[in-house]
Formats: C-alpha cells, structure tokens, sequence
C-alpha cells in the first residue's frame, strides 16, 4: 500500500500534466485530404509503389464510406479537410546515436518520464517513440537483434523487412473494414513493427510512446505485431498529448498475428487529452485493433486502462481462427467531466475448443457517458467454443450515465457462452467507512475504485499498474462534490 | 476527556436524541443499554460524524475541542474509533492495505513518519494475535465474504492497530457465538491500559461480564434516564427494562 498511497498523495490536486507543447520544428504536410495528400504521405517516407497502390486503392474506398454513427457518442461533424496529415519532426533523428536526436525532443521525452537512453535495460522496456507522425527513435535493437526480434518503426520495416509487411499488413484489419480503418490505410505515418521468430521468449518489454505535439495534425499510426510458433512478447503502448482548444484526431490500426502456440500481451494505458470540464478540446480517439490467433493454442490478450480522450472509440478484438486458442480482454475504461467512451471488444470464436475472457470495468464521473460495446460470436465449426463475460459500470455522482450493449451470436450448440453484468455506486456507507478509519473522502474513492479495477489492474506489467494507478487518481480528481 | 451536553439529534426529520448528557473520563468504561429505537446506535453516529443525523442542539467536547465542528476523518485522526454494528464491505482492497492507508493517516496528522512496510508488518503480526486472527485474513479484500464473527473480530483488530483514545462499540456481541464473544473481548480488554475510555454499547448483558463496565446507563427516548455501576445491567437482565418506563413515566 505504502506504493498506492504515495501515488495517490502524489497525484490528488494533479490535472492533466502532460499537456504542454514542445517547440519542435516540424516538417508538415498541407492541410486537407485527397490523392496528392497520399502521394506526398507515401513519397515523403519514400515508398516502394505497390505500398502507394495499396494506400490509394485504400483511399479511393474511403471515400465511398460514411462516417459511423452507430456509436453511443456525440460530437460535431469532423471536417477531414481541416486536418494536416503529416507532420515530423525537421531534424532527421538517428537511429545509431542518441547524442544527434533532437534536444528537444529528448527534453520532451524525458519530460514525459520516458527515458529513451539505454538505462532503459534496468527497467527492461525497449522504446520505440513516436512524435507526431514519425518514429524518432528506437531503444535496445541491438540486444533484440542478436535474439533475431525486430523491433522497429513501421517505416524501416517497409524498407528493410518487405516481404513481411506485404504478407501481413490488412491480413487482420483490410482496407475495407471500418470507416477509419480505410482512413488510416490511406494516410497511415509511423508506428511499430515487431516480429518475434519462432521459440523466442522476447526478454524484456516492447513499448511504444505515442505524442502528438503539433496543432491540427491528426496522428494515423499503425502497428504490426507478428509472432511466430511458441513465440512470447509483452507489447506496451502509452500515449500523451498536449492540451489544446480544437479537436484531434487520432486513428490508428494494430494488427496482431499469432502463430501456433504463440502469446501476444498487448497493454495499453490511454492518455490522451480528455479535453477540458466543459469539454472544450481533447482527442477523439478512434481506432481499430485486432489480433488473430492463426495456429492451434495461441493466444493474445488485450489489457486497456482508458482515462483520456474526449471520445474513446475501439473496441480490441481477438479471432480464435487455431483449435484451443485463447483470446483475453481486460478493460478499464474511466470517463469524467464531458468525456464520452463507446468501448469494448469482438471475440470471434472458429476454431474448436477456443477459449475468450472479457473483463471491462466502466467507471462513469462527472457529466460523462461510458458505455461498454460486446460481440461473442461463436461460429458454426466452433465446437465446444467457451466465453465468459463480465461486465461492470460503477457511477460517481448522478450525472453521468453507464450503458452495456452486449451482442451475442451463438452458431454452434457445444457452446458456453456466459455474460454477468453489475452496476453499482460508490456508497456512501463505503465512504464514512473509510473516513472514521481516518481516510479522507478523496483517498477513500481512489482505494475503493482501485480495489474495483484490481482483476484488470493485475494484468498489467507492474510499472505500468503503478502508471494506470496514478492516471486513475488523475481522472477521478474533482468527481466527487 | 469526553464531554456530552444536552445533545439533540434527528434523522430524517425524526427527532431521536433529546438532550443527552455523559462524561467520559480516561481510562473509564461505559456502558450503555436501552430498548430498541432509544437511540444507541444513534448516538455512535453522531459522535462519529455520520452526515445523515442532523444535530439540532447541544456540545460535545472531545479531548479540548469542539467534536461536532470536524470532519469524519479528523475525528478519527484525533483518536476516535467506531467499531461498526455492520462493518462495510470494499471488495479489492486488501485487509492489510486497507489498514496500512488509515494507519498512516493517522500518523501523518500527528506528525508521525508513516510505517514502512516491514514495520506494518511487525505491529500487525503483534496485533493479530490479540484478536486469534490468521494471516490469510489480512489478505483477503476488506470485509469481503467475512463471516459475522470474522467482521466484528475485523473491527477489534483495526482498532487495536488504531489505538485509539476513545473507542465506541456499537453492537459489536451481536450475531457472535460464545467464543467469538470471548475472543472479541479479549481482544477488547488487552487494549483497556488505564487511559483509553471505552463507550460499549450493547442490548445484552453478557458481553459485560467479558467487558467488565465502570458504568451502566440506560437510555431511553434519546435520553439517559438511568445510571449506576455493573449491577444496573445485571437488574435490567433480570427484569427488562418495563420499570425504567414506567419511572419515567412517573417522573415525568
């Protein structure tokens, strides 16, 4: 406790700290959205043409699609004309020396308290670091090398590792899977490759550190995890952005490729700005992620501690293609103020004997409205298939809103297919408790919503349980009145 | 070190305490009884600060300053301890956490260093065993799945890691078997040092001959009507408490 409490004393009368604008020259794209915005994207990055044709084929389907509103969330049309698409830091970092990386962009870094110098090796965290647009730098490949992982931006993948990216990108989330998925195929930046060979347990975490630093720029990343028989890897992924009084847009994809008997963890603790009380600003984060389970007994599973974005739209899923996989969700999803969340996951289930879990713990503050989206879907091969669900909305004050929308198709009768779901306030009887053991009523909301975000909270790789815990006292602060 | 004067006090717009007097000296033990709905357990709350029951008159003077001026939390800081009639439940939190958080607490607003973990450690090995507690017991999320017994057991324990100035149990021999009693009272009496005061309140005379009382009172509406030593409680076992009615209804 003595590690909570110092974090909770820590943190109560915080706001959002990580909303400052660092004053990094940028190479930008102009603003707006059509074929030459592609064309700049993809010659910038200088890109073989059959990654120009994929984009383009991907854009020119964009444009076909209407923006989803199926959504339980609010907010003005988005002008995806009045977006810069690509943004990047002037000074070309290197890749080999730390010492030529922008100082300000270190400052940055470390101002985040994201060391990207090779110290790193104590906490065992290799950094791949994204600003804006472009992956600035990448920690630890040396090490990973020798063990024949890759652990790189998406842009060097291209060059150095095609055949990879040309069999498996959109081999889980085609061009053509969601509005945004299109987008992001079409405009798509940066973010992280990693690939783990067969038999590797991959030694230590992989993290990627995502920032949008400047204004009107919307952050499209991709990341693309594949790992291959009885291979293990550990994925994290934090992010952060300054505050601003606009909107911005953040759509990504992460794909997620498992081979037989193979574990892809992937954690992420989701910092973007909420925007302000009134809800002025933030970042409408809307984004597609999905991992497959190709082989017999492998297994992915998602962890997510939501507490930024004004709107939260993502809903991580698992297909359970291999006999006896296992795909995992662990949520926690917190929204205060005006924030709005629609979130949650798909398991689909094809291979016999698969296995899900969905663990999502909503806590809804302030005038905020959280819901939680589910698919369960058993398909017709998927004999003896099980899932289990739980599903929980804890509400601080009376103004805020919880609402779960599970969707269940079962076609196969083998199936076990269990959802529970609870809604509770944090009681008052809970409170007074806490207070006559000497506890003050804003310590006492932090223990008790701590201790009901615990089974998600135990998934999490302990620094950054400690991280999802300190975000949580920041989210919550001011929530009771 | 405790001092009650004319208290009145209302729930729900319903007038429960009417004037209540007592004078709690250090190291003293008292007792308090009553018919159901006299207002005992009312009175635990108000002293404790719970915000449901609204004061409508009177002082109560708590170790030099005003009670019914601070907050819950600082009560409790100040060396107030409640051990509740129905300990709460906070599922994920840790027993031992738990205490840790309000241990410091405490601590920190006496200007204490806060336990490390390996002193929290030490102490609340030391005072498990005055309560028969097991390990396993810390570990488990507070109160959570407990049997009656394990709560009101949980209740002494955190007490005893508290230690408090002035410790009020309310009910706490209710749903408790005789070795639960038993053990509950040791537990109570181990911390009894000569300075800590003790209100006991409790429809049962058995607890007091585990708990053995300076004073016996009786209240009755909002009231107490009748004081007096050990004996009073053994007199009220014997013959209900339709007399001490029935001598109010006389004086008044």
């Amino acid at each position: 406790m003595s590690e909570d409490l110092k974090i909770l004393d820590e943190v109560t009368n915080s706001e959002y700290k990580y909303g400052f604008v660092s004053n990094i020259e940028s190479d930008n794209a102009p603003k707006g959205l059509d074929e030459s915005t592609v064309r700049f994207i993809s010659a910038k990055k200088n890109e073989p043409e059959w990654l120009l044709e994929w984009r383009l084929k991907s854009f020119r389907h964009w444009l076909t699609l209407e923006e989803p509103t199926w959504a339980n969330v609010h907010y003005p049309k988005i002008d995806f004309q009045d977006i810069i698409y690509y943004s990047a830091p002037k000074k070309k970092p290197s890749l080999n020396s730390l010492d030529e990386l922008d100082p300000e962009i270190k400052a940055t870094f470390d101002k985040l308290g994201i060391s990207l110098i090779e110290q790193q090796r104590l906490a065992g965290v290799a950094v791949d670091a994204v600003i804006d647009s472009v992956s600035v730098k990448t920690t630890f490949r040396e090490t990973l090398g020798e063990l024949g992982i890759i652990f790189c931006s998406f842009s060097e993948a291209v060059h150095d590792h095609p055949d990879l990216i040309k069999k498996y990108l959109g081999s889980v989330i085609p061009h053509t899977d969601n509005y945004y998925a299109a987008l992001n195929s079409a405009v798509f930046s940066d973010g992280s490759f990693c690939y783990i060979p067969k038999g590797v347990r991959c030694p230590m975490e992989l993290s990627t550190y995502f920032r949008i630093n400047s204004a009107g720029t919307g952050q499209f990343e991709r990341t693309l995890i594949i790992a291959e028989e009885g291979s293990f890897v550990s994925y994290l992924e934090g992010c952060t952005a300054p505050m601003r009084d606009e909107n911005q847009l953040h759509a990504a994809i992460v794909e997620i490729i498992s081979h037989t008997d193979a574990t892809v963890k992937y954690s992420t603790v989701q910092n973007w700005y909420p925007g302000d009380k009134n809800g002025k600003g933030g970042i409408y984060n809307f984004v597609t992620k999905r991992g497959i389970c190709m082989g017999d007994r492998a297994k992915i599973s998602w962890t997510q501690v939501e507490t930024g974005s004004a709107i939260t739209w993502k809903y991580p899923s698992v297909i359970l293609k291999g006999d006896y996989s296992v795909g995992e969700f662990y949520s926690v999803a917190v929204t205060n103020n005006m924030q709005q969340a629609d979130t949650g996951t798909k398991m689909i289930h094809l291979g016999k004997k698969t296995k899900s879990i969905i663990i999502s713990k909503g806590i809804s503050c302030g005038k905020s409205q959280n819901s939680y989206r589910g698919l369960v879907r058993i398909g017709k091969k998927a004999e003896h298939a099980r899932n289990f669900s739980q599903c929980d909305s804890l509400l601080i004050g009376d103004k805020c809103g919880a609402h779960t929308f599970p969707y269940i198709e079962v076609g196969n009768k083998t199936a076990k297919v269990e959802h529970e779901a609870t809604t509770s306030k944090v009681g008052e009887d809970q409170i007074f408790y806490c207070n006559q053991r000497g506890i003050s009523t804003e310590d006492a909301v932090n223990l008790i919503v701590n201790g009901y975000c615990k089974e998600v909270f135990n998934q999490l790789p302990m620094e950054f349980a400690v991280e999802a815990q300190k975000l949580l006292a920041i989210s919550l602060e001011g929530s009771v009145g | 070190m405790l001092s009650i004067k004319d208290i009145k006090a209302s729930v729900e717009g319903k007038q429960i305490l009417n004037g209540l007097n007592l004078e709690v000296k250090p190291g003293e033990v008292h007792a308090i009884m009553g018919p159901n709905g006299s207002g005992k357990s009312t009175l635990a709350s108000v002293l404790a600060g719970r915000e449901e029951f609204e004061v409508e008159g009177g002082t109560v003077n708590f170790l030099g300053k005003d009670l019914l001026d601070m907050s819950p939390e600082d009560r409790a800081r100040a060396g107030m301890f409640l051990a509740f009639q129905y300990p709460v439940e906070i599922p994920g939190v840790s027993n031992a956490n738990f205490l840790k958080t309000a241990v410091n607490e405490v601590r920190k607003s006496r200007r204490l260093a806060p336990y490390d973990s390996k002193e929290f450690l030490k102490i609340m090995k030391e005072k498990m065993a005055l309560v028969e507690m097991d390990k396993a017991m810390t570990q488990r999320s507070v109160n959570e799945g407990f049997s009656g017994g394990e709560k009101k057991r949980n209740e002494i324990f955190q007490m005893a890691m508290l230690e408090p100035t002035l410790a009020i149990l309310d009910e706490t021999d209710s749903g408790l078997d005789i070795d639960a009693l038993r053990i509950v009272s040791n537990g109570v009496n181990a911390l009894r040092d000569g300075n800590r005061s003790f209100i006991v309140i409790t429809h049962y005379q058995r607890l007091l001959d585990y708990i053995v009382p300076d004073f016996v009172h009786v209240l009755y509406k909002g009231r107490i009507v009748k004081s007096g030593t050990k004996e009073l409680a053994l007199e009220l076992e014997e013959k209900g408490y339709d007399w001490i009615k029935e001598e109010v209804a006389v004086g008044a």
